[in-house]
């Protein structure tokens, strides 16, 4: 059983965030492992030790080669990691970055593929249904339980009201919610052994894609202005003198809510 | 000179820092209040290879060294004490002297347990009419060669780690004859070596501390750890590290006591601002960031010497001068800057003002570091 799980190395959340000049944000210095893929990484690590064998490898793209957050999952248990990191992918956006990575995907031929949801910096929640449209394989999002049953991958997905269950052939794309498996945490063996994994570094014109076609140059969009969210405004207050009601139902269905 | 952290270290670091965070940090208070030593806590502790951290693969380490154990120390100690001591001397105590004078078979027989946390070893050297005054030492142990064993009486006192669940041996110094003391293996559970009740402690609640009782104890001739005779010196072989390590523990102790500070003097309010805007209180707080960083700098200074191969008594002396007696005065500071709500046990500061009072004691007090510094000196001081 071999699955690749993508993991993004984000800035620090505790530290406070800077934006570039062009409007992105600034991943200049030591990135962490975004906490939302550790699930993803945990779950991969309890499906090949169920399936008796294989491994897991990680899927990443990041500048200046920065692999610090790819030795803690390395550490947690993964094998190896391929990292993309290149100039051209300065600026890149949301498929931008599902090509390089669904590049780097099918190079790994794996069985199964892992993501978070979202990431926890950019929040575009869009990269792995992405992945598996370029990859032409079916996809299955906000799962919440994964169990592999031969050729087949079997996944509750949660939905508003309850959960969904879809079965689907393998290879497939399955994105993991937070919280479905309690990530381990790494040892001091773990740490020690993941210096010496191997971390493949590779390029865009390397996994043979055009480099016009992703980064700035080959952005389908562009960041114009970034605003504060703006503050929550306060709520109507409706006292009840027996006919309340009325307001809440008129309430409602000013916002076409009934 | 440029003191900088491996990749490595400082995952260890983030390491040590999530667990403190999520497993102890919001069980600390009431361990503390139950004097209750939280086993399955130390098992993860194991889990983590914490307790493996400076020795050998061959023997269930980690290949790190002192540098690394003490950022471990230093970061449970930001969170608890109890749990820092426990590692420390789980390490220093329990398996260091097994690892630095046992035999192949000792080493063997003792180390991948000790390195996984599964056990862990005490070491009995302080006695109810000695410590430093090893001289004063009255444990005996006097050799059946008849039988091939040694049968220990006598008394100890304060030792950490010998009455856990997990405790699996204790390492005693007796006199093995006129002018001579040697250091022997007593297992857990051998008849005529008790355990007494826990001592009611002013800090460290959740360690686990006690002192010991030898009635004729037995225990086969193959327990003498390393050379008969040697006990104490081999004792003070190994002081050093234990120094250093308790330094490493200061240290997380001041830098728990700015991170609180800092926090607290920006979000306490007094007279429509932070207290923090009060000289009074601000000026204190840039104290405790002098200490935390002067500390800092003594202790992995001195551990960087001993990992290098380098002397380093008195650098380790002066460690542990500096650092504990800092880390008494950040603790007051803290509960000061605290008021009221310092002294209340609820909050972590009032629990290190408590726990910090024995770092000026425990492995050689501040007295016996400045006697150490002086003779290396060359003062002729007794």
């Amino acid at each position: 059983m071999h699955v690749v799980v993508c993991v993004k190395q984000i800035p620090d959340p505790a530290e406070p965030g800077k934006l570039e000049g062009d409007l992105t944000l600034d991943r200049s210095g030591k990135l962490i492992l975004d906490e939302s893929d550790s699930y993803g990484v945990e779950m991969a690590l309890q499906l090949v030790d169920k399936a008796g064998g294989g491994e897991v490898t990680l899927v990443s793209m990041a500048p200046n080669n920065e692999n610090s957050g790819l030795r803690t999952a390395l550490a947690m248990g993964a094998a190896k990691a391929i990292l993309i990191s290149d100039p051209l992918l300065s600026g890149a956006g949301a498929l931008d970055t599902a090509k390089v990575l669904a590049a780097a995907i099918k190079s790994a031929e794996p069985d199964l593929v892992l993501t978070a949801t979202e990431s926890s910096d950019g929040y575009t929640g869009t990269v792995p249904e992405q992945i598996a449209a370029l990859l032409g394989l079916p996809s299955i999002t906000f799962a919440k339980e994964v169990h592999i049953d031969g050729q087949s991958v079997n996944v509750r997905r949660q939905t508003e009201d309850g959960y969904d269950e879809v079965t689907c052939s393998l290879p497939a794309v399955v994105s993991v919610t937070a919280g479905v498996v309690e990530p381990r945490y790494p040892s001091f063996k773990g740490i020690m052994a993941a210096k010496s994994k191997p971390v493949e570094e590779q390029t865009v014109v390397g996994l043979g894609l055009d480099p016009a076609r992703v980064g700035v140059a080959g952005a389908g969009q562009e960041i114009v202005a970034v605003e504060d969210a703006p503050v929550r405004e306060a709520g109507e207050i409706i006292v009840d003198d027996g006919e309340a009601f009325t307001n809440i139902v008129s309430f409602l269905d000013g916002l076409k809510l009934i | 000179m440029h003191v900088e952290f491996t990749e490595t270290q400082e995952a260890l670091r983030h390491l040590v820092r999530d667990f403190a965070e999520g497993e102890i940090a919001p069980h600390a208070a009431a361990w503390d209040r139950d004097h209750h030593f939280p086993t399955e806590v130390v098992r993860a502790m194991g889990d983590l290879g914490l307790f493996g951290i400076p020795f050998p693969e061959q023997y269930g380490g980690g290949g790190g060294d002192l540098t690394t154990l003490c950022i471990a120390i230093e970061e449970l100690a930001r969170v608890d004490h109890s749990m820092a001591i426990t590692l420390e001397a789980g390490v220093g105590l329990g398996a260091n002297p097994i690892y630095r004078f046992g035999s192949e078979a000792q080493k063997q027989q003792w180390l991948p347990d000790l390195c996984a946390g599964a056990t862990l070893g005490g070491f009995g050297l302080t006695e109810p009419e000695a410590g430093s005054d090893a001289g004063g030492t009255r444990t005996t142990a006097a050799l059946d060669g008849e039988r091939a064993e040694w049968v220990l009486n006598g008394e100890k006192a304060f030792i950490t780690n010998s009455g856990t669940d997990l405790t699996a041996f204790v390492t005693v110094t007796a006199r093995t004859g006129p002018g001579e003391i040697s250091s022997i293996i007593v297992p857990s559970g051998t008849p005529g070596f008790e355990v007494q009740p826990a001592y009611r402690k002013m800090g460290w609640h959740a360690s686990d501390t006690h002192g010991l009782s030898f009635v004729d104890a037995r225990v086969p001739e193959g327990n003498l750890l390393g050379v008969r005779g040697r006990g104490f010196a081999q004792f003070l072989q190994i002081l050093d590290e234990g120094r250093i390590a308790i330094a490493a523990l200061a240290v997380g102790c001041i830098q728990a006591c700015l991170d609180h500070c800092l926090q607290y003097a920006q979000d306490r309010h007094a007279f429509g601002q932070p207290i923090g805007a009060n000289q009074g209180v601000a000026f204190p707080v840039a104290d405790l960031a002098v200490m935390a960083e002067t500390a800092r700098l003594v202790t992995y200074q001195a551990a960087w010497l001993h990992d290098t191969g380098r002397p380093v008594k008195q650098a380790a002396a002066i460690a542990k001068l500096h650092t504990t007696e800092s880390a008494v005065t950040a603790t007051r500071i803290a509960t000061q800057i605290f008021g009221g709500s310092g002294f209340i046990d609820e909050t972590p500061v009032a629990r290190f003002y408590r726990d910090a009072k024995i770092l000026e004691i425990g492995e050689g007090t501040s007295e016996i570091q400045r006697l150490v510094i002086s003779r290396e000196l060359g003062l002729p001081v007794r």
